[in-house]
């Protein structure tokens, strides 16, 4: 069953007299489990199908139906709901908050679904060891490396058991050993059965995924899957 | 409610990030609200001890004085007599004719040397009647005060006031002693309770002694010489003062203008002026409410000013803090949690100042009357007042820049370095 489905998915932004088509009529469905990547060159529409993908922006037209539920034409209010229910995001530069410790960054979405604070902490604690960062629970973002931030950025896009995981660059900000270390967690939840997508411009990246989404232009260019690397 | 603890506590934390800027911004809202609460302490003092040195007088009496008018003098150069002021036929008269009125008290008045022994002073001596201390809603402290007995003998007695008892005596027993007022002795027959609230030099009735109205006129006749600008000014007068106790405080006005038509009937020159305690109580308070509105209204501008630092701050930080605006979108927050969360924000810094201000404003009222000797009450509805006004700019001013805060695009707002 296709747990993201999008349509002829358009989105037109209106910058100053100029309209700028940024999709021009893209269909991908997404299986649930799937682990795919998009690609394509800056300007290309990725970050713009990343966002309506994410619920962050509606579509001028088109639709996409996330876990069956059409969310293309939902209300302000509805999208934040599907995303603190339905959506996890892992960001270039992780887009931790501050002034939070790492368990109170992992609880944010649960925070906003209303989930009591013992609960949240137990969950929160909970992904805190799967991501190996029990002993850093109480730390604050900046008292942390580029690689423990972003695994606290994964264990919050885990904390609500979200339909999708979205990942923006994810290890564009990191370097190559703990990238693969970061790349190594996210095959991890793939194959315990997340379904992931990954927008990215770095071939090795997208290597790791099962089927790479090129865009080019506001259009899909090529989708395809990848063979299974051969270990050599 | 747990829910808006949690979000009270996220406030807490995001505004401890930055302590001294917190710190500045919650110092405008406590100069504010600390500035309503002593201003209005100080007003409400004021105003409180003006009423009560009306209150003294009586808010049943009417008081009469006689005033030198104006014009004599100047046209009778050579002779330096000046005949005027109020007689002993203005006070029957007023007794007979005003039925409203319940007493009525001439007074005749002279500044005369008092002295017990070594020790002495310049007092008002007051020729009186028996009422006046009924009048003056007064008593004795030791002894009895002026007798119908004493005016129909003109007996030499004579009563003192407290601080005159104290001057004289000190810690001697005055009753029974004698004292010399200008040539002739007078016994001490009583001393005066204090009449402490009676503030100013001129109204000190403390510092004066009491002697029969007969007496007085009998000493020391109709005639009053005084040394004035190198030539001796005489002046012929029988009564300095008339004091009136209307029965009803509803008639006072009444009675009021009762007297004044019958002494303009009786009186060629204007020699006398009336004077109404009551009125003057109403015009206090009239004083009273002007007087708050206007130190209110500085006050409030100066909260006025708190506030807009705040929104000012709440606007900066909501600048720096777009990126989080941003993730807790990102992460399922509605617009409405984001104006919560900052109008929370805004609301502690405003509650906390609140808090402050309220401290501050008990505590420098309470210093200004010591060290300034000036009467401060600060009235619980000041600082529930002051208090409110925090609260509601807090959340007026804070409404702006959370506004601001829910409506970014969260997509921008994750942009944004």
């Amino acid at each position: 069953m296709a747990i993201a489905d999008i349509k002829e998915l358009t989105k037109i932004y209106q910058m100053g007299r100029v309209e700028v088509e940024a999709l021009r009529g893209v269909s991908v469905s997404i299986e649930s489990g799937e682990y795919c990547s998009i690609m394509g060159q800056s300007g290309s529409g990725k970050s713009t199908l990343l966002n309506l993908l994410g619920c962050l922006d509606r579509p001028t037209s088109g639709q996409y139906f996330l876990g069956g539920e059409d969310v293309s034409q939902m209300s302000d209010d509805e999208l934040s709901e599907i995303r603190s229910l339905s959506l996890g995001f892992i960001f270039q530069s992780y887009n931790l908050i501050p002034q939070l410790t790492v368990l109170e960054n992992i609880e944010v979405p649960l925070f906003y679904q209303r989930v009591a604070r013992r609960a949240r902490r137990r969950r929160s604690e909970e992904l805190a060891d799967v991501v190996g960062l029990s002993h850093r629970a109480d730390h604050r973002p900046m008292e942390l490396s580029g690689g423990q931030q972003q695994r606290v950025a994964i264990a919050r896009a885990l904390v609500n058991d979200p339909l999708v995981i979205l990942a923006d660059e994810p290890t564009g900000n990191l370097d190559t050993t703990t990238s693969e270390e970061i790349l190594a967690l996210l095959q991890k939840l793939h194959e315990e059965g997340k379904t992931i997508i990954t927008v990215t411009h770095d071939e090795a990246v997208a290597l790791q995924t099962q089927r790479i989404i090129q865009l080019k232009d506001g259009e899909v260019q090529k989708d395809e899957r990848v063979d299974a690397v051969p270990d050599t | 409610m747990f829910w808006l603890i949690q979000i009270i506590k996220l406030g807490v934390r995001s505004l401890l990030l930055h302590k001294m800027r917190s710190a500045l911004t919650v110092l405008g809202i406590v100069f504010g609200v600390c500035s309503v609460i002593a201003m209005l302490s100080i007003g409400e003092g004021a105003s409180q001890e003006a009423q009560e040195r009306i209150r003294a007088l009586g808010t049943n009496n009417i008081i009469i004085r006689a005033v030198k008018p104006p014009d004599v003098g100047a046209s009778e150069e050579k002779s330096r007599l000046v005949k005027y002021g109020l007689k002993f036929a203005d006070a029957s008269a007023i007794r007979k004719t005003i039925d409203e009125i319940d007493l009525v008290t001439p007074m005749r008045d002279v500044r005369k040397d008092v002295r017990f022994r070594d020790k002495s002073f310049d007092a008002r001596v007051i020729g009186t009647v028996p009422e006046y201390i009924q009048l003056m809603d007064w008593r004795v402290a030791k002894g009895r005060f002026v007798t119908q007995v004493d005016q129909s003998k003109t007996a030499n007695i004579c009563v003192l006031g407290q601080a005159a008892a104290k001057k004289l005596f000190g810690f001697y027993e005055p009753i029974g002693n004698d004292v010399k007022v200008g040539n002739e002795y007078y016994r001490v027959v009583g001393v005066m309770a204090p009449r402490a609230i009676m503030g100013g030099a001129s109204t000190d009735l403390d510092k004066d002694v009491y002697i029969p109205l007969a007496t007085a006129y009998y000493r020391f006749g109709e005639v009053i010489m005084s040394l004035s600008s190198g030539s001796f000014d005489i002046e012929q007068i029988q009564l300095q003062q008339i004091n009136v106790r209307v029965k009803d405080v509803s008639d006072v006005v009444a009675a009021a203008q009762s007297i004044e038509a019958l002494l303009k009937k009786k009186h060629t020159k204007r020699d006398y002026e009336l004077m109404v305690p009551l009125e003057l109580l109403q015009q206090a308070e009239e004083t009273k409410r002007i007087f708050n509105i206007v130190l209110g209204s500085i006050a409030g501008i100066s909260l006025l000013v708190g506030g807009i630092g705040i929104m000012n701050i709440m606007l900066a930080t909501i600048t720096e803090r777009t990126r989080e605006i941003g993730i807790r979108r990102a992460l399922g927050a509605r617009k409405r949690d984001i104006t919560v969360q900052f109008l929370v924000e805004t609301i502690v810094l405003a509650g906390f100042g609140g808090i402050l201000g309220i401290g501050l404003g008990i505590i420098i009222p309470h210093l200004v009357s010591k060290y300034a000797e000036m009467r401060t009450v600060v009235t619980p509805e000041s600082l529930i007042l002051s208090f409110g006004i925090s609260a509601v700019i807090g959340v007026l001013f804070g409404l702006y820049p959370a506004w601001r805060a829910a409506n970014m695009d969260p997509i921008e707002a994750l942009r944004h370095e």
